[in-house]
């Protein structure tokens, strides 16, 4: 019994002695912000890398960053945390949970309301016209912070190209010429000519915004929740069949969802790859050939073809704690999430991230930094995503200005299924529109009708 | 003379049951009634808008092609699985049970693969079944098997069931061992003095001797297919190709964790609930009665 009582007294003397400390640093300490981010190494830890030189810039806000997994893995961490109102200040989300993220009310804190609470300024004309499409409104207001983007490109292997006497240094520019080099390197010894990673990415939405044709009604979206899908269209239908038929015919290999089909193509084993354009750096790494980059190809005769791509990639979402009234955050919490936002957004910043990791400059002021240190010089090919995202001359359409569908995760992975089926030879092309079209429908109608209101 | 023990009064029996039901109930009935309500309601992926739909998720589930898919997927799954790792484990634990030379080196080997977790199975699994940096797979191809799991569903339904199977197995083994130790020696004897050959033995003297522990085994790798093969299923094929190796709880995971669309997901978990307790009601109910002891 003494003994508890000396060791309750020593506890209290020790507790009222931290306290004591404690008091006047925490007046001074840095306000906290929880950044929830979605990138493994070693792109994680670059990105990490800017964190820990804001927080050197300045000593009143202290940034800290968590990595949540993979990007899908984030977005549920973070709308988790948000119903148990311990939700993050920032959180990287992936493009396709945009849709999602713009219906999400009172969760999230719109950029243009946070930056003219906080009187913070960013410049948002001189970023890309593909860039600032993606994550704002119809009427031109941000709703998130863009940060790493990039777009789907084409790689392909110059020694198989040599070997199947092709011109190395001239990839083909229409899908009708491709058909023709992919007979070709199958005949100079390619086993597979070509595969694809992000197949609906690449296949379908960069596809349909180069062709300016609509992926769904009401601007892809960006006109209200009450949209449809509309990728079953003679030029959709032309390229399904041409990819059903390739693989038939051994000149395409489907390589999986996600980022699966990759690997691949350093190793060797298939001459043209379409992926993001973010691959770059395991490329340089891995191949063991010389290689190139081209800009994806268009169907010629398509009118307005070719248009600009679309961006994938990630943005940063400012979101409130909880569902309680008032959010639960700080006039100064927001600040430092601002203060954040302004100093990423820092061309000098911008383009030293677009060198070190191969996103794109999300402006054009940090594209012309890269330019003027030589980096395209000594990288050929590394502004090809960014000629490409400004091809058409930047003048974005209803079309190309990006995607905003509400469960747009679900309609991927169903347009992925929808094409399995095709490619194991269990339907047609045209069935893989119209089945993806009216599962696709009914995961808009469910999203319209559980965020209406 | 016996000595009875009995509290006065009804406090003290509760309060001794308190902490089991409390575990019971904040484990068990608390989270299995939010899934029966959270089955109720149509939700936003940040649950600020909520509507209460009665039973319209599980209507709209029981109209769903791809629902009734999964179902069969997990029908010829559990099948296939609970078939492979019962019939191999039985094989092999029949052959561990001889008098051979190392046997005790045999049996602890084939034990090992319980230890594995299951995702890191399929791991080793995708590395020998992967197209173009598998073993196997590049066997296949050297074959002229065209073996791409990735575009063919009944491959990578094999693949699949082969790994979830894999898995299962030692602990089958464990059990079938364990059982065939227990039988006497005695009864086999008088059998073989008889005249009943090895093949005949083990039908009609060792086989139904068994049948409490093949039956228990059963039910078990039932449950296993049903519910714990989630990890294999993730790290080889996510529920493709299209939907081929999509099952019911995976299924679960893929609308309420991916496609945030809670509703269906609480729906179909309480399905899978309906499920489990009748697969116990079973086990319970006929374990005691149907088998020879």
């Amino acid at each position: 019994m003494g003994d508890y009582a000396v060791m309750q007294r020593r506890t209290l003397l020790a507790g009222a002695a931290t306290l004591g400390l404690a008091a006047p640093a925490l007046a001074q300490a840095p306000v906290e912000i929880q950044f929830w981010h979605g990138l493994a190494q070693p792109l994680g830890g670059l990105l990490e890398q800017r964190v820990t030189a804001f927080n050197a810039s300045q000593p009143r806000f202290k940034v800290v960053p968590t990595y949540r997994g993979s990007y899908p893995e984030t977005m549920v961490a973070a709308i988790a945390a948000f119903r148990a109102n311990s939700a993050p200040h920032i959180v990287q989300m992936f493009e396709v949970g945009t849709g999602t993220m713009m219906a999400a009310g009172r969760a999230i804190k719109p950029v243009h309301e946070l930056l003219a609470e906080t009187g913070v300024q960013i410049d948002f004309n001189d970023y890309l016209p593909g860039v600032r499409g993606y994550y704002s409104l119809a009427d031109g207001r941000m709703m998130s912070m863009p940060f790493n983007s990039s777009t789907a490109i084409v790689w392909y292997n110059k020694d198989a190209f040599r070997r199947a006497g092709l011109d190395p240094d001239r990839f083909p520019t229409t899908y009708q010429a491709l058909a023709e080099v992919l007979a070709k390197l199958k005949a100079g010894g390619s086993d597979v000519p070509m595969s694809t990673a992000w197949p609906t990415w690449a296949h379908v939405e960069n596809f349909s915004a180069i062709h300016d044709i609509p992926l769904a009604t009401k601007g892809n979206g960006f006109g209200g929740l009450d949209t449809e899908m509309r990728i079953n269209n003679p030029v959709m239908l032309r390229h399904m069949q041409n990819l059903v038929d390739w693989q038939k015919a051994g000149l395409f290999r489907y390589g999986g969802r996600t980022n699966v089909g990759e690997p691949a193509f350093p190793k060797g084993e298939c001459a043209i790859l379409t992926t993001s354009s973010g691959f770059r750096a395991r490329v340089q790494r891995e191949a063991q050939f010389s290689w190139g980059v081209a800009m994806l190809p268009y169907y010629e005769g398509t009118p307005r073809a070719p248009l600009n791509s679309i961006i994938g990639g990630a943005s940063f979402w400012a979101m409130t704690k909880g569902p309680a009234a008032g959010g639960g955050r700080t006039p100064d919490e927001y600040r430092g999430v601002a203060e954040f936002f302004r100093y990423i957004s820092q061309p000098e910043v911008d383009a030293q991230w677009h060198m070190d990791t191969g996103y794109v400059p999300v402006r054009r002021a940090s594209y012309a930094i890269a330019r003027d240190r030589g980096f395209y010089r000594e990288n050929p090919g590394a502004d090809v995503p960014i000629e490409q995202l400004l091809r058409g001359g930047g003048q974005l359409t209803e079309n190309s200005r990006g995607i905003r569908l509400g469960g747009f995760v679900e309609i991927r992975t169903i347009m992925e299924e929808e094409m399995e089926r095709a490619f194991q030879g269990q339907q047609t092309a045209e069935q893989v529109l119209v089945n993806s079209t009216t599962r696709a429908n009914q995961v808009l109608r469910n999203f319209e009708r559980a965020n209406r209101g | 003379m016996r000595k009875k023990v009995i509290f006065r009064g009804a406090l003290l029996p509760y309060l001794l049951l308190v902490p089991q039901m409390a575990v019971t109930l904040v484990f068990f009935f608390w989270p299995a009634g939010m899934a029966v309500w959270q089955s109720t309601l149509r939700q936003d992926a940040f649950g600020l808008r909520t509507e209460f739909v009665a039973f319209e998720n599980f209507t709209d589930l029981f109209r769903d092609e791809r629902y009734l898919g999964a179902v069969l997927n997990t029908a010829f799954f559990s099948a296939a699985v609970a078939g492979l790792a019962l019939g191999a484990a039985l094989f092999l634990a029949v052959q561990a049970d001889k008098k051979i030379r190392g046997a005790g080196l045999y049996k602890t080997l084939l034990i090992w693969p319980y230890a594995v977790a299951p995702a890191l199975a399929a791991v080793l699994w995708l590395f020998l079944f992967h197209p173009s940096i598998g073993l196997i797979g590049r066997g296949f191809t050297a074959l002229g098997i065209t073996w791409d799991y990735r575009v063919n569903g009944g491959q990578a339904m094999a693949m699949v069931i082969l790994a979830a199977a894999w898995k299962q197995v030692s602990y089958n083994f464990i059990f079938f061992l364990a059982g065939l130790q227990s039988i006497p020696t005695s009864v086999l004897e008088a059998a073989a003095i008889d005249g009943a050959r090895p093949m005949r033995r083990f039908w009609t003297v060792i086989f139904p001797l068994l049948s409490p522990t093949a039956f228990f085994l059963l039910v078990v790798n039932l449950v296993y297919a049903f519910f714990d093969t989630f990890g294999v299923i993730h790290a080889l094929t996510q529920g493709g190709p299209g939907n081929a190796t999509e099952t019911l709880i995976y299924k679960v995971y893929v609308d309420g964790v991916q496609n945030l669309n809670l509703g269906s997901s609480a729906a179909q978990s309480v399905v899978l609930m309906v499920i489990v307790i009748a697969l116990t009601a079973i086990q319970f109910r006929f374990i005691e009665r149907r088998v020879h002891y």
